[in-house]
């Protein structure tokens, strides 16, 4: 019998993957559903022996096996320079496991850095995650060894591991497609992380747009339990707060309260969840771990550039032809990842902007794309990595129109908390409505008022859309120009 | 109070109940109010802060915070079509507008922020359906069997 892998992952699914699947079972085929390789414009992708064909639709099922379907013939999967190209360490699994088999993930090397972690004692687990050099993948960048370190050392009991999967940036998808794909991975990590610092419990909280998500995860929890006892995990679900993606914001809301941001210190790693010393960290940070643990701290640092060690798994979106996610070395640049790798837009027309780290990233022009990979090389360039979202856009976008979403999006989300993001929001809207109705001075006082909310917002929603509409006015001032002159005559 | 609000009264404490046990039980209590029921009205809000012993405005302050909460429920079925930048840089914007004009008052077209299938926009997500790459006769199938 003919044995075809085929992805469950969400967005094989939204594209007809059950649907292929059903035809592949009912022509006698045994199908075996796996995760995604990640590239997204060949899903669903059918494998067979090695073989890809994609995208595949259900009317495509019969020549495929009757070895005629040529035209949708990739040749062997692993061989693709999109893959091959690829350094994946925290996605070595993608496209190549069942998420909920046990089996595969043992053989595959799954529970090597637990074990590795539990011949060592909380403080040298630790310092290999210092030495890995292993940032915080949410988007901050701190240091994930010094931040566990912080919680081994403060006192008390009771400590937990938070994992935050509230993954809302447009253009991000890493974090869904590693608790679909990968989910004992990240159990793992987070496994690891208790050994590391004395916690006992953990949660993840996951946003409640990503229900494969949680379905997966949950039944990954239930059937690595035994092998990360007496550590345990409970799932959470948020409840459609984009601002619960901010650590405190998202403690408040584990805790069943407002989704509303803390103010700092006190750090979550002193009084965080419950107000007890709290690990909060990203999806990626967490499953990156095993990894170090297992193959140690040098074999991680020896990928990345500066002070970016590792690898980042870089999700292409947008209107990008070649999307998906491309876990690289830190360092590529953004011209590489859109243009060598992404293969341009979607569209075929010529790129004009792109959006890198979400709704609260800057647009970066082509003139830019020598920008590195690297979270002291965009800040230099006044923008974000961020989670690694990078968002294409055509030359029909309209730049003026996307600064205004960026305020149109704080105010929607904003939780309220702070002065600066709660009406500078709402009033950088009115005001970009000023300078698209002609009027040029009020560009100024756009430019003032992002001022006030960089730095007078408590969290990066407020703090950051400066990113976006500043970014846009500094590098597509005729789309702003043009608008006021439009208007005037 | 009627036998309906007895009935509904008597389920969300039982809901209540059993969360009663975990840490922060309130997000969970309130998803599984609305699984229930399609809302989380003011009734409820009573019967879950007593239970929880909140105050009604403790829970009202969260119904409302978040925007999954509903305080009535949507009789229409729902199509919650994607509009954050990687949608609006595959189209979604004029597209949003086309499947508003053709879905009329039937349905209700909500707008959602993100669905993680970026490559693949324009998204659309119906219950816990996923739907991508969506162009006018994709969306207009989807609109019609609703």
């Amino acid at each position: 019998m003919t044995r075809v892998r085929i992805s469950d992952d969400a967005l094989a699914i939204a594209c007809g993957a059950d649907r292929v699947a059903a035809r592949f079972a009912a022509l006698g085929a045994e199908v075996e559903r796996v995760s995604s390789w990640g590239m997204h414009w060949l899903e669903p992708l059918v494998e067979i022996d090695g073989i890809g064909f994609g995208p595949a639709r259900p009317a495509d099922v019969e020549a495929i096996l009757a070895g005629t379907a040529d035209a949708l013939c990739i040749g062997p999967i692993a061989d693709h320079p999109y893959i091959a190209g690829q350094t994946r360490l925290t996605f070595a699994r993608a496209g190549k496991t069942r998420p909920l088999s046990l089996a595969d993930y043992e053989a595959t090397g799954g529970w090597k850095g637990l074990a590795a972690a539990r011949a060592l004692s909380a403080d040298a687990i630790v310092d290999v995650l210092k030495r890995s050099g292993l940032r915080g993948r949410g988007g901050a960048g701190f240091p994930a060894g010094i931040k566990w370190d912080t919680v081994r050392q403060a006192a008390g009991p009771v400590k937990y591991i938070v994992c935050n999967a509230d993954e809302g940036d447009s253009g991000t998808f890493a974090d869904r497609m590693l608790m679909e794909g990968d989910p004992f991975c990240l159990v793992e990590g987070m496994a690891i992380a208790g050994l590391a610092t004395g916690a006992g419990r953990g949660f993840v909280y996951i946003r409640s747009e990503y229900p494969h998500a949680i379905a997966k995860m949950r039944a990954a929890v239930r059937l690595a339990a035994p092998q990360i006892a007496p550590f345990e995990i409970e799932i959470r679900v948020g409840a459609g707060a984009y601002v619960c993606g901010e650590e405190t914001s998202l403690l408040e809301s584990l805790e069943g309260k407002r989704g509303e941001v803390r103010a700092k210190p006190p750090l979550p790693a002193h009084q965080g969840l419950f107000g007890k010393p709290t690990v909060i960290n990203n999806v990626l940070t967490l499953a990156a771990v095993p990894f170090v643990l297992a193959e140690g701290a040098q074999a991680y640092a020896d990928y990345g550039m500066g002070r970016s060690r590792g690898t980042m798994p870089v999700q292409l979106a947008g209107n990008i032809r070649f999307g998906g996610l491309y876990e690289t070395a830190f360092g590529v640049t953004l011209g590489e990842l859109v243009d060598a790798i992404g293969g341009g837009t979607a569209s075929g027309r010529p790129i004009r902007a792109v959006q890198v780290g979400g709704p609260l990233g800057a647009y970066f022009p082509p003139s830019l794309f020598h920008t590195p990979f690297d979270y002291e090389a965009f800040a230099a360039a006044d923008g974000l990595i961020g989670h690694g979202g990078v968002t294409v856009f055509d030359d029909s976008v309209d730049m003026a129109a996307q600064a205004r979403f960026a305020f149109t999006f704080c105010a929607a989300e904003s939780c309220g908390k702070c002065t600066p993001c709660r009406l500078g929001a709402v009033r950088g809207q009115e005001t970009i409505d000023r300078v698209i109705a002609g009027d040029g001075n009020a560009l100024t006082l756009v430019a003032d008022l992002c001022e006030t909310m960089k730095f007078g917002s408590l969290c990066a929603l407020g703090g950051f859309t400066p990113y976006p509409v500043m970014s846009a006015i500094t590098h597509f001032p005729e789309d702003f120009a043009a608008k006021a002159r439009e208007q005037a005559a | 109070m009627e036998i309906d609000d007895r009935a509904k009264d008597q389920t969300i404490r039982e809901i209540v109940a059993e969360h009663g046990m975990i840490e922060g039980p309130l997000l969970p209590v309130l998803h599984a109010v609305q699984a229930e029921y399609g809302c989380v009205d003011e009734a409820s809000i009573r019967t879950v802060a007593h239970a929880l012993n909140l105050s009604r405005a403790e829970v009202h302050g969260v119904v409302s915070f978040y925007h999954d909460f509903r305080k009535l429920p949507e009789p229409r079925p729902i199509l919650r079509l994607c509009r954050a930048e990687a949608c609006q840089a595959r189209g979604s914007e004029p597209l949003a507008a086309w499947a508003q004009a053709r879905a009329g008052s039937r349905i209700a077209i909500e707008t959602v922020y993100c669905l993680g299938l970026c490559s693949a926009g324009p998204n659309a997500m119906i219950g816990t359906d996923v739907h991508a790459r969506l162009d006018r006769a994709a969306l207009g199938e989807l609109i019609d069997a609703l």
